[in-house]
């Protein structure tokens, strides 16, 4: 299977009702197999005119409970922002996946990592954050699925997977889980039809004296709550290390092989992989930032994480950055050289 | 966190590894080739990932996939360095030729590229003419078939009847009536390769 298809059986796996969206590449074998294997399961599978209507539709199955989903890559993933910004402040749950393509603007097909800001500062307008996965093989592409629709219901709102062509591209084995995952609140606030109870209400406009500023007081208490409570993160060989590498999705998959030629090489590398790259994991990477010299920041852009880096480090220790823009992926041969420029001249 | 891959520190330079490229134009089966070669060595209980180039191509231009192989978890699955090249095609020879490794080796589809590569010496280097062979099984698109199984053969990673056995996974349904010529492609590139030894 390839990453999106093996992300496609997993949501269907974790009880998506709904998938609604609009074909892009590098991540049409989402939309197609969701087509094909949604129908089959009785559920809901909708080709939208748009992205817009695609995420609006998201919108509405999620306010009536439905596990609910859209997928898209970057130039797709903007079109959306609106109504990202509006399932934040109805606090409805929703699952979207950003295959992330070459840009700004149209760009090209080719892997890249440029949408990091977009995903986790929000993207649309407002005071908003939306929980971002960032899978870095096959398997989690499967595996972070599950965790995505959890994380949504329990805390009500967006979740975004963030991968890129590569991820949604390639094939590796999996092994697909079927098991369920956490214990979550009944959706007592879903439009379900108000028979024998009070009405809900889903919005997203307080008029109210004060009302929007205790709304947004409400979403920031939820948002510190996940940052104490959900950050996932990867580490090795962290703590003798002179210089670690930070990186994510396939960047962090490359990056693996030059840390280890470094260590063989005897330069003390280690690297940090986010997971959630909101939440951020901050306080790892600040407890490594006392006792190391050197982070190196490898993304495939001109360096977006890397602002995460250097608020979490504090100026502790030196931030650097490689990072390839535009669909440009680094080599396992880049990256070690990287490090090597930037630990062998202080041995001499 | 349990579902978290883990990645232990490995040495790789004593352990099975594996970097193949196939490479042709756009409808010689080049992704075909690269997927049977993956899914094949997975059924071998090995480490496998498949990488194909998307989307960008055009008819008639160059298609690849990057396959590798190993013993132990695959950290990156893009390859810059092959140890093995599958070459289809002319134009794939030019691109792909100058990134092989040294020791690595080249097979190519001497149906359709005149005369032997000029590449290091370290380098092994096996012409296996693909398209005669195929168009005499009666089905030239089985030429990729043929460049595999003479590739497994030299490697001796396993034998083309594993390859033939997976075949039914790979190819789509549609395409089962192939099957037969598929098979038979794989031996005789196989074959080619011990008439040449």
């Amino acid at each position: 299977m390839c990453g999106n298809e093996a992300l496609a059986e997993a949501a269907i796996i974790a009880g998506l009702d709904a998938y609604f969206g609009y074909p892009i590449t590098p991540q049409n074998e989402i939309p197609a197999y969701m087509s094909r294997r949604m129908p089959e399961e009785g559920r809901v599978f909708v080709q939208s005119e748009s992205e817009l209507a695609a995420i609006n539709m998201v919108f509405g199955a999620s306010a009536t409970g439905k596990r609910a989903m859209t997928s898209s890559s970057s130039p797709g993933i903007s079109l959306m922002q609106e109504g990202l910004s509006y399932l934040a402040g109805a606090e409805l749950p929703a699952v979207v996946v950003n295959v992330m393509r070459g840009g700004p603007g149209l760009g090209n097909i080719a892997p890249s990592q440029a949408d990091y800001f977009q995903a986790t500062r929000g993207g649309g307008h407002g005071d908003y954050r939306t929980i971002t996965l960032a899978p870095a093989s096959v398997q989690e592409m499967a595996d972070c699925m599950p965790l995505a629709f959890d994380l949504a219901d329990q805390y009500r709102m967006t979740v975004i997977v963030l991968a890129d062509g590569i991820l949604g591209q390639m094939m590796e084995p999996i092994v697909l889980d079927k098991k369920k995952r956490r214990k979550l609140p009944a959706k007592d606030w879903a439009l379900t039809g108000a028979t024998g109870r009070e009405q809900n209400i889903v919005r997203s406009l307080w008029l109210g004296e004060t009302a929007l500023e205790n709304h947004n007081y409400k979403l920031q208490a939820k948002y510190e709550n996940i940052q104490k409570n959900e950050v996932l993160c990867e580490q090795y060989e962290v703590d003798d290390a002179e210089i670690v590498v930070v990186a994510y999705g396939i960047a962090a998959r490359i990056v693996r092989p030059a840390v280890n030629k470094a260590r063989q090489a005897g330069i003390k590398a280690g690297w940090i992989r986010p997971i959630t790259l909101w939440p951020f994991p901050t306080e790892q990477i600040s407890r490594a930032a006392d006792q190391m010299r050197i982070f190196l920041t490898v993304e495939m852009s001109n360096g977006q994480m890397v602002e995460d880096v250097k608020l979490a480090v504090a100026g502790k220790a030196a931030v650097l950055l490689y990072g390839r823009p535009g669909g440009g992926v680094p080599t396992v041969d880049e990256i070690l050289e990287r490090i090597k420029q930037l630990t062998l001249p202080a041995k001499r | 966190m349990s579902w978290v891959t883990k990645y232990e520190m490995q040495d790789t330079r004593n352990e099975f590894y594996e970097e193949v490229v196939i490479a042709g134009f756009g409808g010689q089966g080049v992704m075909l080739a690269g997927k049977l070669l993956a899914h094949t060595a997975m059924k071998r209980g090995l480490e496998v990932t498949y990488m194909p180039s998307y989307g960008a191509e055009v008819r008639g231009g160059t298609a690849n996939c990057m396959v590798i192989i190993a013993k132990n978890k695959i950290a990156s699955p893009l390859v810059s360095r092959p140890d093995s090249l599958i070459i289809m095609n002319k134009a794939s020879l030019s691109k792909f030729a100058s990134r092989l490794k040294a020791g690595g080796l080249l097979i190519f589809n001497s149906s359709l590229i005149d005369g032997e590569p000029q590449l290091p010496d370290t380098i092994e280097i096996l012409a296996v003419p693909a398209d005669d062979i195929a168009l005499e099984l009666g089905n030239l698109k089985a030429a990729n078939m043929v460049a595999l199984g003479a590739y497994l053969q030299k490697r001796g990673l396993f034998g083309s009847d594993a390859a033939a056995d997976s075949l039914v996974d790979i190819l789509a349904k549609r395409h089962h009536r192939t099957l037969p010529v598929n098979t038979k492609a794989l031996h005789r590139g196989a074959e080619y390769v011990v008439s040449r030894s």
